[in-house]
């Protein structure tokens, strides 16, 4: 089903000039309001009246994480603080979280998305929503919420509640969609089998599972296993949240919102742009958001562009395959995100020398599991198990209060990690992507 | 229906658009607010063809009208109701009404003649007072004549350009109503106002212009939840912004 049909289906020529229209007033406000964009446009010599077509967005600076960052918290509004009437940042594992205000008007377009989404999922008035996302910074919760809500859905806000709890309320509560992490929904469908609770005896027709990467034959597992159709989702809180793109019944690619975000694709090296149907680096530009607009932020996420053409669903919304990778290192574990890097200080934080490790990531039954190897400082007292144990624990405590999450540790004797060609250790391995 | 592209325009040396782009759809009611001096009226009569474009499109009915003369446009369907009215003083309220449909009474004469009785429907006022001369009615009928001389015309489009200005707040209501029934007639309105309440009320759509160029766009209902547009245009706000 179609939420917006004028939106949604707009022949791409009127589109072209609804993003036009929208990307100049967006241009003249962030020169006006944020004087990160006025000095990023200055100092590159752009002119903004110049910007005269969807392709001259080239002519702008990209905009960073790193950006954002020093920003923090609120250097890039758009509006004055007292007209932002919502917060959250990412998780900020990876070091300053960034902070993303919303106004009454953000809000609206949020839940016109998400809504979007939830509609091209195929969920109505009919169903019951529940919404295993966390309802807290993360805007996973909060953004289906509103969708759902828009759609008149019944929601079930049933985050923070332990994998029992959620599936008693998904059988008592005749939950027919529902909304979480796919690492959340291999835990769950693990813990189905634990208690032999059959599939059949839920009411679960659709799952929309968003938030980390997740592969075609975890797709195919989880649609098997809980008997439901599984789709996904595409958003990222410094654009604006779960709603940037969505699948439809077809699942040929992630319908862009592209009233709302101009998509681009570059060379993650080059910057020049990719041609359609090439990989590259997946970076948008919002184009009506008042609180928090982005020019070219580049997202990290690599995915490639699909042709113009329409859909079968009838959506003339430009689609995106299913993201592949990432530009960086980062690592999804669970709801959690966070580079090797920050484990590397944590661990030298420790043992007070820099000593090699390695991150191993694997699944199993459904679950993901995560150990990590530490090579035992040299003169470190070997011998004393005490020692040891102690070390494993602070390590392991260290990592939980920083990151959020318990990995199994292990410390493994000086210069016993393997080696590659050039020397260095392999720091992660992820076998999750094998299976 | 109308479809502009980063439009320059102004008067001599002076650039007052620098590079609007705006549309409108078949059966909406768009409005521009802005300030005095934004470029609100510079981008009416340039649409209507009083001013030469600079640089930029203007595309009406998938035709370019930029740089047409005023009549080649009002032939098209794209009429302007001038800011202050602008009516003939010295000819009765009947005859500017006539006037307005100049290019229309030698092939579609009959045509015409039912308008020009369909708008004295509209405004009896005007029907009552068809001898009178134009200049001795009050600033309100005269918007109603302006207005009943520009629906003359038979526009696809009709831009007014501050239809409220120096009337009587209950007229404004009225003229405002009767955008209403006419655009559930089928009309088109581009709509220039700085009284940005009574405009978003109406409208479907809005761009705020400001010093030429556009600084926001969306519906009726956004811009009257943006707080920009509250402070600056509906008057909220005011006591704290003075602290």
């Amino acid at each position: 089903m179609i939420f917006n049909t004028t939106i949604e289906t707009m022949p791409r020529k009127y589109l072209k000039q609804v993003q036009i229209e929208k990307l100049q007033s967006t241009l003249n406000r962030v020169y006006r309001h944020v004087s990160f964009y006025k000095n990023a446009f200055d100092s590159h010599g752009v002119n903004i009246e110049g910007i005269k077509s969807i392709e001259d967005l080239g002519k702008l600076p990209f905009t960073t994480k790193d950006d954002l960052r020093k920003s923090y918290p609120y250097d890039m509004f758009a509006m004055p603080l007292r007209d932002i009437v919502r917060l959250h940042c990412t998780s900020g594992t990876t070091g300053t979280p960034v902070v993303v205000g919303y106004t009454k008007n953000d809000l609206q377009a949020w839940s016109e998305c998400t809504a979007r989404t939830l509609s091209a999922c195929g969920v109505t008035e009919h169903d019951f929503v529940q919404i295993a996302f966390h309802y807290d910074l993360f805007t996973g919760g909060f953004g289906f919420h509103q969708g759902a809500e828009r759609i008149g859905a019944s929601v079930i806000p049933a985050s923070m509640t332990a994998i029992e709890k959620q599936i008693t309320i998904m059988r008592d509560y005749k939950t027919t969609v529902i909304i979480g992490s796919p690492g959340f929904i291999m835990n769950l469908i693990s813990v189905m089998k634990e208690l032999g609770i059959h599939p059949e005896k839920l009411f679960l027709k659709t799952g929309i599972f968003g938030s980390e990467p997740w592969s075609n034959q975890m797709r195919t597992y989880i649609e098997e296993n809980l008997k439901i159709n599984a789709l996904d989702t595409y958003g990222l809180t410094e654009i604006m949240g779960p709603g940037v793109a969505f699948e439809c019944e077809h699942k040929n690619g992630l319908h862009i919102n592209e009233d709302h975000f101009i998509c681009e694709l570059i060379n993650p090296d080059t910057c020049e742009p990719v041609e359609t149907g090439g990989r590259g680096e997946l970076v948008f530009t919002t184009i009506s958001k008042e609180g928090f607009p982005l020019i070219r932020y580049r997202t990290g996420d690599i995915v490639a562009l699909m042709d113009e053409s329409t859909c079968a669903c009838g959506r003339t919304l430009r689609r995106m395959t299913r993201v592949t990778g990432r530009t960086d290192d980062l690592i999804f574990f669970e709801q959690f995100k966070f580079f090797p890097g920050e484990v590397e200080k944590i661990l030298y934080g420790v043992i007070k020398a820099a000593s090699h490790y390695q991150i191993i990531i694997d699944r199993e039954g459904g679950n993901d599991v995560m150990e990590i190897k530490v090579e035992v400082p040299q003169g470190f007292a070997i011998d004393e198990l005490k020692n040891l144990e102690q070390l494993q624990a602070e390590i392991a405590k260290k990592i939980e209060t920083s990151l959020g999450f318990k990995p199994k540790i292990a410390l493994v004797e000086p210069k016993s990690l393997i080696f590659n060609a050039r020397g260095k250790t392999n720091r992660v391995v992820d076998r999750r992507k094998m299976k | 229906m109308l479809k502009i592209l980063n439009l320059e325009s102004g008067y001599g040396k002076l650039r007052v658009l620098k590079g609007v782009s705006l549309h409108v759809s078949p059966g909406e009611i768009v409005t521009i607010i802005g300030a005095n001096g934004a470029g609100k009226s510079t981008l009416l009569n340039t649409i209507s063809g009083l001013i030469r474009p600079m640089s930029g499109e203007i595309v009406f009915d998938d035709k370019q009208t930029g740089g047409l003369g005023v009549e080649r446009i009002v032939g098209l369907g794209c009429t302007l109701v001038p800011e202050r009215r602008q009516i003939f003083n010295t000819l009765s309220v009947k005859d500017n009404l006539v006037l307005g449909g100049y290019l229309r009474w030698s092939k579609q004469g009959a045509e015409a003649k039912q308008d020009l009785d369909y708008i004295m429907g509209l405004f009896p006022i005007l029907k009552e007072r068809e001898k009178q001369l134009a200049g001795t009615l009050s600033g309100g009928e005269q918007q109603m004549l302006a207005l009943g001389r520009a629906l003359m015309t038979k526009p696809k489009i009709l831009m007014m350009d501050e239809p409220s200005l120096g009337i009587a707040p209950i007229i404004v209501k009225e003229i405002f109503r009767s955008l209403t029934k006419l655009r559930e007639g089928g009309l088109t309105v581009l709509l220039v106002e700085q009284n940005a309440r009574a405009s978003l009320g109406i409208a479907d759509r809005g761009y705020v212009i400001e010093t030429g160029n556009i600084i926001l766009e969306g519906t009726s209902e956004e811009l009257l939840n943006n707080q920009d547009v509250q402070r600056a245009y509906l008057g909220k706000d005011y006591e704290r912004i003075n602290e």
